[in-house]
């Protein structure tokens, strides 16, 4: 069985590697719950990923290094079948394969679970080429808070999370839904910190929570290509706590009724 | 069929297969309805798509290597794009391979004079050509080339958001190309069903023929509905119908249904004659049968049959499919690649490997094939791919698998079949060298791109702040990209070397298992002289090596000996094949 413990060195080896090295795998690791169950769902499946790779590559490697033809020119043993192996090994991957579906189905029923009470509901409005937030709790507290902005061709240069772009304010440790569509063609709204994106459809309205855990400022940007300024569809989400919410949210409606732009469409 | 039998007048015609009298020169290029000939103007077609494809993928490397560069415009940015893979995944890849390699080896693999329906064979080349040129021509018009992606999202792709006549031309481009490869594959299909040679069965069928029987029935799935999606396309943008379009009642997302119900399966017209390719090369230079002849035919089928129910693993961020349903399918295909996969070790397994370029070509495929693989099964899972959907991720797996079996498979099938088609070797020692250009290049490009991806890269991006901290992997991932155009360039020279100053090969140089090898190099007009027996599926083996064969196979051919002696081309069937016969 010299075979069965190189194949268990390799795995160990690759574990060992994965674990102490990057334990992330280059993953965020969420910074909504949601965006957590993503990255253990990533972990698992990178390490079984990996360690079905290191035994599939350690195999090939044996077997190209182990018989390569060395001067003789005997030819070698003309066998071409092996039924129970291939049984065997074909058995396998499926057991393989319909445990990572379980643990799939279990992490995405998770993810696209809808609160029935979100505490706030945000309409994300994606347009060539920028978006508008507008707020819209059930309990009246944000209606009518609209935050849009186009993207502005020429001033990359500028950090995504400034405030040139549009910003998305969430609550920490409250769930928001997000209510999602678009108004000319098909845009991604990508979160990479979230570890999440869904596509902003004319025509179609996705529903999904966020529920951040962490407070800060995150990069988000336009994913599914929309035209000529798509790498400029930039937006950030500022995660704060709810004292600064509910401030922030007065201050946007003061100012948005000093303008007398107070749009509650 | 009469399969039994002696195909009469195959070892004795009158003046035997070599009645060609057709025009010569540039005529017999333009008139020509050989399969042979036809063959290498796909192949050499395809090859230039893959290089100008290539130069492009390099300008956009180029572009990506510092942030807020201007090595080229936006604009320019996103026709290149589209235009990259538009070249290689409709007019390289798939082209290559099945009117290619396909159209050259697979009648000659059946033992058959030519394909079955050679002057739709013709059509179907013009028909490409003409296609290629009109999507190419598409930078001519005044507002440039396609620039809505190779896949063409509605409503992105309407009259309003894409107007201009590099659109159009793309869509026409399409619809022509499409037929072209409804008709190949209807080609390919009557060929293997109707022309086999005496005695082989459909168990006898080399696998890379089989491989292109499953494409070809894949191709009549899948050709007829981008065709019909790209006609609507037309219709919505020139005929005022709303099929795509929301405000006159017509649905987007239709598009999308419609375009990866072709699009997938397109992934595996795409790799199965790749995996067939190789599947090849391995018995050859192991010296050894496939391992698992059956278990690899039903695998095939299997991938085939799975391909069709997958599509919407594409769509698993748009919220409008059933997310469990085209997850378990997509987990599934991964049951018969992994079949095959252990298929092709073992038949390496305890042979006497040999590894000349076609087989390190075919070796750098399973390493690279693997990873791609694996990432794929990540991206099957739905929360995976909300993280990684439409990023760096995704554009770096399906590279690695597209780019693993088209041009790692491509350069090992054409290392392997050259010396066939034009009766000349490639220098091993260039083939050695643009193997590890390869080989590594392939790495340095794509490694990057998987951590940039799950770092939040979008892809078809123009440009990126230096703020993102993405800089460093897009500069190595660049220098990775100039490694492989070098790669190429040696395979251009080493094909140059080879005009300039040719090594003759012999009717059989790689000591092949498989009919193509006994015939001359390349083959007289209609291919054959006379046939060795087939009687398993590598005949020309135990016709050389009869006291080799698998034991299954002995008995056959002791009790047929007699007769299959009489019919043998010579002592060493294919090794002497006359030289050059043009």
């Amino acid at each position: 069985m010299r075979r069965g413990r190189v194949a268990l060195a390799l795995l160990g080896g690759a574990l060992v590697l994965g674990g102490c090295k990057a334990p992330t795998f280059g993953a965020f690791r969420g910074a909504t719950t949601q965006g957590r169950d993503e990255f253990k769902l990533w972990v698992g499946f990178v390490i079984a990923g990996l360690a079905v790779a290191a035994i599939v590559w350690g195999l090939i490697f044996w077997t190209v290094i182990r018989h390569r033809r060395r001067g003789s020119d005997a030819i070698p043993r003309q066998f071409h079948e092996n039924v129970p192996l291939e049984i065997v090994y074909t058995a396998l991957p499926f057991v393989i394969v319909l445990v990572l579906f379980y643990f799939t189905v279990i992490t995405e029923n998770r993810i696209d679970a809808v609160a029935s009470t979100p505490s706030e509901v945000v309409h994300v409005l994606g347009f060539r080429w920028g978006w508008s937030f507008t707020y819209d709790s059930s309990d009246g507290r944000s209606q009518g808070v609209q935050i849009a902005t186009a993207a502005q061709p020429t001033a990359l240069a500028q950090a995504a999370t400034s405030a040139q772009y549009p910003q998305l304010v969430l609550p920490v440790g409250e769930t928001t839904r997000v209510v999602l569509t678009s108004a000319d063609v098909i845009h991604g709204f990508y979160v990479p910190a979230f570890n999440f994106s869904r596509y902003a459809q004319p025509g179609v309205v996705n529903r999904f929570d966020f529920t951040p855990t962490t407070i800060g400022v995150f990069r988000g940007q336009c994913s599914q290509y929309c035209g000529l300024y798509h790498s400029e569809m930039l937006f950030s989400v500022k995660v704060v706590s709810r004292a600064d919410f509910t401030h922030w949210l007065a201050a946007q409606q003061a100012s948005q009724a000093r303008s007398g732009s107070g749009a509650t469409t | 069929m009469t399969l039994l039998v002696e195909r009469p007048g195959v070892v004795e015609e009158p003046g035997g297969p070599e009645h060609d009298h057709g025009p010569t020169g540039l005529l017999k290029w333009v008139t020509s309805t050989d399969h042979k000939v036809i063959g290498k103007s796909y192949l050499i077609t395809s090859l230039v798509f893959f290089v100008l494809a290539g130069v492009m993928a390099v300008l956009m490397r180029t572009q990506l290597a510092s942030p807020d560069n201007t090595v080229v415009s936006q604009h320019t940015y996103n026709e290149l794009f589209t235009m990259h893979g538009s070249l290689m995944l409709y007019l390289f890849a798939g082209p290559f391979a099945f009117g290619g390699i396909a159209n050259y080896i697979v009648p000659l693999q059946v033992g058959a004079p030519d394909m079955a329906f050679p002057r739709l064979n013709a059509l179907s080349y013009w028909l490409y050509l003409g296609g290629g040129l009109t999507m190419i021509g598409g930078f001519l018009t005044v507002g440039g080339a396609a620039d809505f992606g190779w896949v063409a999202y509605a409503p992105l792709s309407n009259a309003v958001n894409s107007p201009g006549a590099g659109p159009d031309m793309w869509i026409v481009s399409l619809i022509l190309t499409g037929f072209s490869a409804i008709f190949t594959g209807v080609n390919i299909c009557a060929t293997v069903f109707y022309l086999r040679a005496p005695g082989m069965t459909m168990f006898r069928v080399p696998i890379f023929t089989w491989n292109m029987v499953v494409t070809g029935i894949l191709i009549l799935i899948a050709f007829p509905v981008l065709t019909a999606a790209m006609v609507m396309l037309w219709a919505d943008r020139h005929l005022g119908t709303h099929i795509y379009t929301v405000s006159g009642g017509g649905v987007p997302v239709l598009w999308q249904n419609l375009f990866w119900f072709f699009g997938h399966p397109e992934v595996y017209i795409l790799a199965l004659p790749y995996f067939g390719m190789v599947t090849e090369i391995f018995p050859v230079f192991s010296r050894k049968p496939v391992f698992g002849y059956r278990g690899m035919v039903f695998a095939t089928i299997t991938i085939g049959a799975l391909s069709t129910s997958v599509w919407a693993h594409h769509m698993f961020t748009t919220g409008v499919v059933l997310l469990p349903f085209f997850s378990l399918m997509s987990y599934l295909i991964a049951v018969p690649t992994g079949i095959k996969f252990f298929n092709w070790i073992g038949t390496m397994w305890r042979g006497s490997l040999k590894f000349d370029t076609p087989m390190l070509f075919s070796v750098g495929f399973l390493v690279v094939f693997l990873f791609g693989g694996v990432t794929g099964v990540f991206l099957a899972s739905p929360p995976i791919d909300f993280a990684t959907h439409d990023t760096y991720f995704v554009v770096a797996h399906f590279h690695e698998v597209l780019f693993g079996s088209a041009v790692f498979g491509g350069f090992a099938g054409l290392y392997y079949w050259y010396p066939k088609m034009f009766g000349r070797m490639l220098r091993e020692s260039l083939g050695k060298a643009s193997f590890w250009f390869m080989f590594v290049g392939f790495w340095v490009t794509f490694l990057p791109q998987y951590l940039l991806g799950l770092h939040g890269m979008p892809r078809r991006i123009a440009e990126y702040s230096a703020s993102t901290g993405w800089t460093s992997l897009n500069r190595v991932s660049t220098v990775g990209a100039y490694l492989l155009f070098i790669a190429v360039a040696i395979m251009i020279v080493n094909v140059y070397v080879s005009w300039r100053r040719p090594i003759q090969a012999s009717g059989n140089p790689w000591d092949g298992h498989t009919l193509e090898w006994a015939t001359s190099s390349p083959p007289p007009h209609h291919n054959f002289y006379r046939l060795p027996p087939v009687r398993s599926e590598r005949p020309l083996w135990d016709f050389n090596h009869p006291e080799h064969t698998t034991r299954k196979h002995e008995d056959l051919l002791a009790a047929e000996g007699k007769r299959g002696r009489r019919h043998a081309p010579g002592a060493h069937a294919g090794t002497d094949g006359g030289p050059a016969d043009r």
